[in-house]
């Protein structure tokens, strides 16, 4: 890979859109002479964006004048940072201890079978992400699901349904 | 402006103004003036107290108290009682509805609040209601002190490190000024990955502001002048109230250039992590705060010789700093007068699992285990018998029944072969599977090695195949000596403290539970009931056929007539076990 992925950039890219390429350039922009930029900026178009495309990551090292390599490095690192665009809602299910010993593995079984995707996928419709995430902290409430990014405690296989529901119909 | 000695809050929801609350609010007002106390004493309307089930009510301040069920015709009396002779009207008073915090209710017995004392206490986005409780009065005091003074009050305290590794604070600081190098940056780790752990995030949203005061008191220590605080990304609300505190505390001249006027300047900034566990580990954070892969490097040269940007830079926990302005106010020798020889102070815990009352606590240093499960934490749920408790999060390791008396402090937890850490403790009871639990952690630290050293990127992995394996009930003899040299070699040539510590789970589990390996092992069974290739389900002769477990299956395996006994089809039982959660009748049977 090389910064020449940026001469042809696909249609459905962030980088393609006059809007989202704004937003990009703003970001950018706000943060560049900032010491160490590029994690400040990676976060900001992940949270703005919804994710990094490979030719967003040659974008940002073009305008910060570091290697490809030391973007694409450092989004290869993070498990926050995806380079696929998530679904509307995003489900991240809690993988602390406090939540695996409260019956974790039993909700995510439940979740992958409604959907018929599996964790880290998006359903077709594009409406749902299911993820697994880090401790969230939010142990005494476990098991905990973060829809979006409210934290949702106490969650019992058998209120699972409802929970998916109301995010497909949002 | 005017000043009251006393405040009544009216409230004027809809409720309560359907009540008659602006009749009552216009007599309070009427009989103030009638009794020459208008000006000592405020009328204010505010929009709701409490569940307003019995209005029209009102709060009186200072005191807190909660008066319900008034009429206008109550209102002299009230005011001749309570506000010309000070006597509260009891007949008139709701005792103030107790808001339950599950995290962090009321002081537990025997706990101590030191770094916890303002959380739910204070508005933590107002830093006025932080000065109003002696903030920021340690930082105006340390100021007048030399940087060497200041060194020695933290020193005296026997402050030690709360990160988990317990190296005595005031030493490091003291090593970071002596580096002749500028200029100097302070960095706050609070990038609490542990998982089961959030005393950090609880300080960070409750107490932003004696985080930010700590860290100004180490800055002028230690001569730095500009700090970062290194938060992880699953805690936006902590980011966002620390950065709310930040701009209030520049706009009170706390943080800035010359800081109360003293000459001192110092400033800070909040930067995010992205999700890698490692980045706790100083050298990882260090490389992360400068945008780069979180990845840890050999030591030396130390932080404190080159941190951020190659300059010396000193790293502590966000609890350590959180003290400091305790220590600063009411002094070492209270502080060290808390805790063990060794271990002084107190340290917060977050508590869970198998509980009754799980949640964060903070307890002196010393007190042993029994005393934090059962005194402080209530006990084990469901009256079942407490098996294990694991501290340290995945670096640390379990203790058992025999251990329920050995002191909590830095020294007692690593000879026993677990380790402070971070402080998490997850309380296990008996339906809970070590052999499965020591997977659990090294999926996890396998998942998080960065991968830059060989031991810990390959060792890990070659260590969760083996535990997988006998979860899988494939395990085979001598499985657990390979663990046991793997475990070795990976502690002892790792290039951090992750890859360090990886295997102490295993290492615990194996020394003191080493029956249900075997178990797992050589007989393909699990004790415990948990690990899914050894056990089966089955519905026994109570079953009332309610189908809420039919209904609930994820695989359709459980098939059966209304009222009629279910049965479950072992071939397509995938073993999730939510079919014995749903049941209402205890009619699902679980063997191994």
């Amino acid at each position: 890979m090389s910064l020449s992925v940026l001469e042809n950039i696909p249609e459905n890219d962030p980088l393609a859109r006059p809007e989202q390429k704004a937003e990009i350039d703003r970001i950018i922009a706000a943060h560049k002479s900032v010491p160490g930029a590029t994690m400040v900026i990676l976060n900001e178009l992940q949270s703005q964006i919804g994710h990094i495309s490979l030719t967003m990551q040659a974008y940002v090292a073009k305008e910060l004048k570091v290697p490809y390599g030391a973007v694409h490095g450092v989004v290869s690192f993070y498990s926050f940072f995806t380079t696929q665009p998530r679904g509307r809602h995003t489900l991240k299910f809690c993988m602390g201890t406090a939540c695996y010993v409260g019956g974790m593995p039993q909700l995510i079984e439940k979740a992958k079978q409604q959907l018929g995707i599996e964790m880290g996928q998006t359903t077709k419709d594009g409406s749902i992400t299911l993820e697994v995430c880090r401790c969230v902290g939010a142990c005494s409430q476990a098991p905990v699901i973060v829809v979006d990014d409210e934290a949702v405690g106490r969650v019992k296989p058998n209120k699972l349904p409802q929970l998916i529901r109301k995010c497909e119909a949002q | 402006m005017s000043y009251f000695r006393s405040h009544i809050l009216v409230c004027i929801d809809p409720a309560c103004l359907a009540k008659g609350a602006h009749e009552v609010e216009d007599a309070l007002q009427d009989e103030l003036v009638a009794q020459g106390l208008i000006d000592e004493i405020q009328v204010l309307e505010t929009s709701r107290i409490g569940g307003c089930s019995n209005g029209p009510e009102l709060m009186v301040y200072p005191e807190g108290l909660h008066y319900v069920g008034l009429t206008p015709d109550d209102v002299p009396y009230l005011v001749e009682e309570h506000f010309l002779k000070g006597r509260p009207v009891k007949k008139f008073m709701e005792q103030i509805a107790v808001v339950t915090d599950e995290e962090l209710g009321p002081p537990k017995p025997k706990e101590v609040r030191v770094v916890l004392r303002n959380c739910g206490q204070i508005d933590p986005n107002n830093i006025e209601d932080y000065i109003a409780e002696d903030g920021y009065e340690a930082l105006a005091k340390a100021l007048a002190m030399t940087p060497e003074a200041v060194i020695d009050e933290v020193s005296r305290s026997g402050l030690r490190g709360r990160g988990g590794a317990g190296f005595p604070a005031a030493k490091k600081w003291q090593l970071c000024r002596n580096v002749n190098d500028s200029p100097k940056y302070l960095t706050c780790n609070a990038d609490e990955g542990d998982p089961g752990a959030f005393m950090n995030r609880r300080v960070l949203e409750g107490d932003p502001h004696s985080v930010i005061e700590g860290m100004i008191i180490a800055a002028f220590a230690i001569g730095a002048s500009y700090g970062y605080v290194y938060c992880r990304a699953e805690y936006p609300l902590a980011v966002k109230t620390l950065n709310i505190a930040i701009q209030q505390a520049r706009e009170f001249g706390l943080l800035g250039e010359n800081i109360l006027g003293s000459g001192f300047s110092f400033d800070l900034e909040v930067r995010v992590g992205a999700g890698a566990f490692v980045c706790g580990e100083e050298t990882a954070l260090i490389a992360s705060i400068e945008g780069k892969r979180g990845e840890p490097r050999p030591r030396p040269p130390f932080p404190a010789v080159k941190g951020v940007w190659g300059k010396p830079t000193n790293n502590n926990n966000v609890e350590t700093y959180a003290v400091v302005p305790q220590i600063m106010l009411k002094g070492a020798d209270w502080y060290a007068s808390m805790g063990t020889a060794k271990s002084k102070g107190t340290k917060t815990f977050a508590i869970g699992g198998d509980v009754n009352n799980a949640g964060l606590i903070e307890v002196p240093i010393g007190m042993t285990i029994r005393e934090v499960v059962y005194d402080v934490a209530g006990g084990i749920r469901d009256g079942k018998g407490f098996k294990a408790v694991q501290i340290g999060g995945p670096m640390g390791g379990c203790l058992t029944t025999a251990h329920l008396d050995l002191p909590i402090d830095y020294e007692s937890l690593t000879a026993a072969g677990a380790m402070m850490g971070s402080g998490g403790l997850v309380v296990m009871d008996e339906e809970t599977c070590m052999v499965d639990i020591a997977r659990f952690f090294m999926e996890f630290t396998q998942d998080e090695s960065c991968g830059k050293c060989t031991p810990c990127r390959v060792g890990t992995k070659r260590m969760l195949e083996i535990l997988e394996r006998i979860c899988n009930g494939e395990g085979k003899d001598g499985d657990i000596e390979r663990l046991e040299l793997l475990s070795q070699q990976i502690v002892k040539t790792s290039l951090c403290g992750l890859g360090q510590g990886a295997p102490n789970p295993v290492i615990s589990t194996l020394k003191l539970f080493r029956h249900e390996y075997e178990a797992h092992i050589y007989e393909k069974r699990c004790p415990a009931k948990v690990c899914r290739a050894l056990i089966h389900y089955q519905i026994e002769d109570n079953c009332t056929g309610c189908m809420v477990c039919a209904r609930n299956c994820p695989v359709e395996a459980i098939s059966g007539q209304r009222r009629a006994v279910h049965v479950i089809d072992p071939n397509v039982c995938i073993k999730c076990g939510i079919c014995m959660q749903v049941c209402n009748f205890n009619a699902v049977a679980v063997t191994s």
